[in-house]
């Protein structure tokens, strides 16, 4: 099961660079909604059977899967924007960089302690590398809608890292961590709400005339 | 809760119900659509609750027996316990009587239906500020207090900024909050080096830590800093005359009257801490709370707004307080129990007698200020004839606060002059006696001040037109007033029973005391000066009946104050509060500048030109504000790290993490 288990994080990191390298919405949005089913289906690969698995299951799989990408594609639909037009960085220039930090983060995974029975698998350094991709669509990105990805994004790797501790990790820390999610959800909810009504546009760096002179 | 059951009638248990209580009082009208009943139901609530906490604390005062509870909570720090000894029960008094007088007063100063906006708020955080306080007495772990801490510093701002849509309040409400963040930087470097000396985040007990142990220095040092902030000591008051001036006046009455007192609460407590105190801590506690006193109260005298004027005072009674602790400390290093005992018991009265005193002045304020509309006392005048009331309770609070027998002020001053000169004999720490003059002058200091005030206030005849015609104070609000009036009263009447009061917590912090008969030795001073303040006051009234009753007699005729037989005598000869005071403040020129703006005039028959002055506070305004804007300067190449861009932010995140990962390899 976990050979299978590695598979699918390839496929995890393939989808990291699809995100990447789009520049349509509605298919960045399915790529993270297929992510977050994938990520839902994971835990039940490598850990056995419990009916605490099964609640992760479903609701990671529900959350991420259904409910997120169909709020957001509302969203893009009600704002009638469909692609995301001027990337502060290209797009080749961000898979470029994509492809340079998924390499750095499998040699940075190969040099940390861990246990040997994590030690030859893709999880960490898949979490690193899907925590970067986050990170670089965050820094990368003008829409708020692309915002709202980069930390999808950036906690689908979090939640890879804490595929590991599944067992081990209480109830309270994922609820902390959907939580985190759906705080910074509505977060981006109410600032794409607002910055469309002020100024006609998702352009999150129009969001400079707020700063402090 | 079993215990609750159990142990109905154990007082701690009360006092911690009652605290529970008034701090769930406010809650009710939040969610009430009419205004009114929320405000009534928390102001029964709180005095129905401090009707148990009193006695409760009162038990737990002389029974010598400390209870403890302890809290079940799953965080890392240890135990967390609830101890209420003879020092906590005696400060939890004034938490319980201001908290429920300025709730009561509340209903008539603050009205729900006029306030419909502010009440709420303002009704819930005062109940959270007072049942903070009343916790905060009890707890005794480190990461415990800081959370109460927290709680009723953040309280006592939202109280502060009730009024916020004022520019004024808005800037006081900053001042306060960086001041008491400041300090709680301080207590979180107390708490932790506490818990590096003792292992534990649990308060030490009395008398089992060394001031020799490496850390001792800077744990005093932090909780005078820490402590000393709240408690307003300078030069750590800069956020008090604005925060109590800018906030509603009982909420002043309970900041000045009990907030402060947790501030040296702390540093009491912190202070029995240790058995081994070397006489520098005494003498900077000493020096320190002399120069607030005479400071502050130098402050007092030049200010023109009544509420600054009162929280200047609060700074001088804060120094005085701070004086009888550092004499109570050196006698402790020094080994004379005589000083531990006189310091000690003139500090924690005097901790009691401004608990009562001030709130009657700050309330009293309320009442003028809602009489005439507002704190600029250059506008007031001749109140005193449409609130004879107000008047009365007024003059009461000003001859306490005063220190003029036979009410409670002269008590406890009494009490640390006996101090300073106990030891002229003895030999060592002569010195104290130079501290007599220098509380004196603070004395006649503060009659200048609250002359002024009552004088410009109550007397002569109306400034402006909102003056003319006030009216007086419902009953809602002359009922707390009169209350704190009695007691204090019954203090200065009685002074041998407030002695009583004090001595279960001196005995509890200072067990070296035990020993000496002083509790009778000054009992019996005490009950000779009972027994000449009853003469005063007898002789007070015969001279008034006297007085009555020769008027009666002879035809009276009435004119305007200060008319001085002019034909068309105006209000404006009279002198004004700032005439008034003004040779006293240029006393201290270097430290207290009154900017005065005066015309120029010119000729037999100038034209109209206007004078104004503003009292400078030489510490805030010269160097404190001048250090901020130079930091604000000198980090100004930070600016350009805030883009606005939200993208960038996360660069920032991202290339932390980046060199965070690259570091640990």
């Amino acid at each position: 099961m976990i050979a299978l288990a590695d598979q699918l994080l390839v496929l995890v990191l393939l989808i990291n660079f699809v995100s990447l390298g789009t520049s349509r919405l509605i298919f960045s949005i399915r790529a993270v909604a297929v992510q977050g089913v994938i990520l839902g289906i994971l835990p039940g690969m490598i850990h056995p059977f419990t009916w605490h698995l099964v609640g992760i299951t479903v609701v990671n799989i529900t959350v991420k899967g259904f409910v997120i990408p169909f709020m957001l594609v509302r969203a893009v639909r009600s704002a009638e924007i469909k692609r995301e037009v001027e990337p502060f960085l290209g797009y080749v220039p961000t898979l470029l960089l994509g492809a340079v930090f998924t390499a750095l983060s499998f040699s940075f995974a190969g040099k940390l302690p861990m246990l040997q029975e994590h030690q030859n698998f893709m999880f960490v350094p898949a979490s690193i590398a899907t925590l970067m991709t986050g990170f670089l669509i965050l820094t990368t990105r003008r829409k708020a809608i692309s915002q709202v990805i980069g930390y999808l994004i950036l906690e689908n790797g979090i939640f890879i890292f804490g595929l590991l501790l599944a067992e081990a990790m209480p109830i309270m820390v994922e609820a902390g961590a959907l939580l985190d999610l759906l705080v910074g959800t509505f977060v981006m909810g109410i600032v794409i709400n607002q910055i469309s009504r002020e100024f006609s546009s998702l352009d999150t760096s129009r969001l400079t005339s707020l700063k402090e002179e | 809760m079993y215990s609750l059951l159990q142990g109905a009638f154990d007082p701690a248990l009360v006092a911690l119900v009652a605290a529970l209580v008034i701090g769930c009082a406010g809650i009710p009208g939040l969610f009430f659509r009419k205004p009114g009943s929320g405000q009534i139901i928390a102001a029964a609530g709180t005095i129905l609750a401090a009707m148990a906490g009193v006695p409760a604390s009162l038990q737990l005062l002389f029974s010598h027996t400390t209870s403890t509870y302890l809290l079940e909570w799953s965080l890392p720090f240890g135990p967390c316990e609830f101890v209420i000894d003879p020092l906590s029960a005696f400060f939890l008094l004034p938490v319980f009587i201001v908290s429920a007088a300025g709730s009561l007063f509340a209903i008539g100063y603050w009205p729900a239906a006029e306030h419909r906006a502010t009440e709420r708020g303002l009704t819930f955080f005062y109940g959270l500020l007072a049942s903070s306080m009343a916790i905060l007495l009890m707890a005794r772990n480190g990461v415990f207090f800081i959370m109460v801490w927290e709680v009723m510093a953040l309280s006592a701002y939202f109280l502060i900024v009730t009024e916020h849509e004022l520019e004024n309040v808005r800037r006081a409400g900053i001042v306060y909050l960086i001041a008491t963040h400041t300090g709680t930087v301080a207590l979180f470097v107390y708490f932790s080096l506490l818990a590096a000396q003792t292992g534990s985040f649990l308060l030490p007990a009395a008398g089992s830590l060394s001031a020799l142990s490496p850390y001792a220095a800077a744990i005093a040092l932090a909780a005078f800093i820490g402590f000393g902030a709240k408690a307003g000591i300078m030069p750590l008051h800069i956020w008090l005359p604005s925060a109590h001036a800018n906030a509603p006046s009982h909420v002043s009455a309970v900041m000045s009257g009990v907030m402060l007192k947790m501030g040296l609460y702390g540093i009491f407590r912190t202070l029995t801490f240790f058995y081994d105190p070397p006489l520098l801590w005494g003498a900077v506690l000493t020096v320190c709370g002399i120069t607030s006193a005479l400071l502050g109260i130098a402050f007092a005298v030049a200010q023109r707004d009544l509420k600054r004027l009162l929280a200047c005072s609060s700074i001088e009674n804060v120094g005085i307080i701070t004086t009888g602790l550092g004499v109570a400390l050196l006698g402790v290093s020094s080994h004379i129990t005589v000083l531990v005992y006189l310091g000690m018991a003139g500090a924690l009265l005097h901790i009691l007698n401004h608990s009562f005193f001030k709130p009657l002045l700050f309330l009293g304020s309320g009442a003028i200020i809602h009489a005439a509309g507002t704190r600029e006392m250059n506008l007031m005048g001749g109140l005193g004839k449409g609130m004879p009331r107000v008047a009365l309770l007024f003059l009461v609070g000003s001859v306490s606060i005063c220190g003029i027998p036979p009410l409670n002020g002269f008590v406890s001053e009494f009490l640390l002059y006996l101090g300073f000169f106990s030891q002229l004999k003895a030999g060592s720490l002569v010195y104290l006696v130079f501290l007599a003059p220098v509380l004196a002058l603070v004395g006649g200091l503060a009659v200048v001040a609250f002359t002024k005030l009552y004088g410009s206030v109550f007397l002569g005849t109306p400034r402006s037109s909102e003056a003319a015609h006030p009216h007086e104070a419902g009953v809602t609000m002359l009922a707390p007033m009169a209350f704190f009036a009695l007691l204090c009263l019954l203090i200065g009447a009685v002074p041998q029973l407030a002695l009583r009061l004090v001595s279960p917590a001196i005995l509890s912090s200072y067990p070296q005391t035990a020993l000496a008969a002083f509790p009778a030795e000054y009992g019996a001073i005490m009950g000779r000066l009972s027994l000449a303040g009853i003469l005063l006051l007898s002789a007070a009234v015969v001279v008034t009946l006297l007085w009555r009753w020769r008027l009666g007699k002879a035809p009276a005729a009435s004119a305007p104050t200060w008319g001085c037989g002019y034909q068309r005598g105006t209000s404006r000869i009279q002198y004004g509060a700032t005439s008034f005071s003004e040779l006293a403040v240029s006393v201290f020129n270097g430290i207290m500048l009154q900017r005065v703006e005066r015309p120029k005039l010119t000729g037999l028959f100038p034209r109209v030109s206007r004078c104004s002055d503003v009292p400078t506070e030489t510490l805030l305004d010269r160097i404190i504000l001048p250090l901020f804007s130079m930091t604000g300067m000198l980090f100004s190449f930070l600016h350009r790290l805030q883009h606005g861009l939200m993208q960038v932010y996360m660069l920032y995140i991202f290339a932390a993490l980046f060199i965070l990962m690259l570091w640990a390899h």
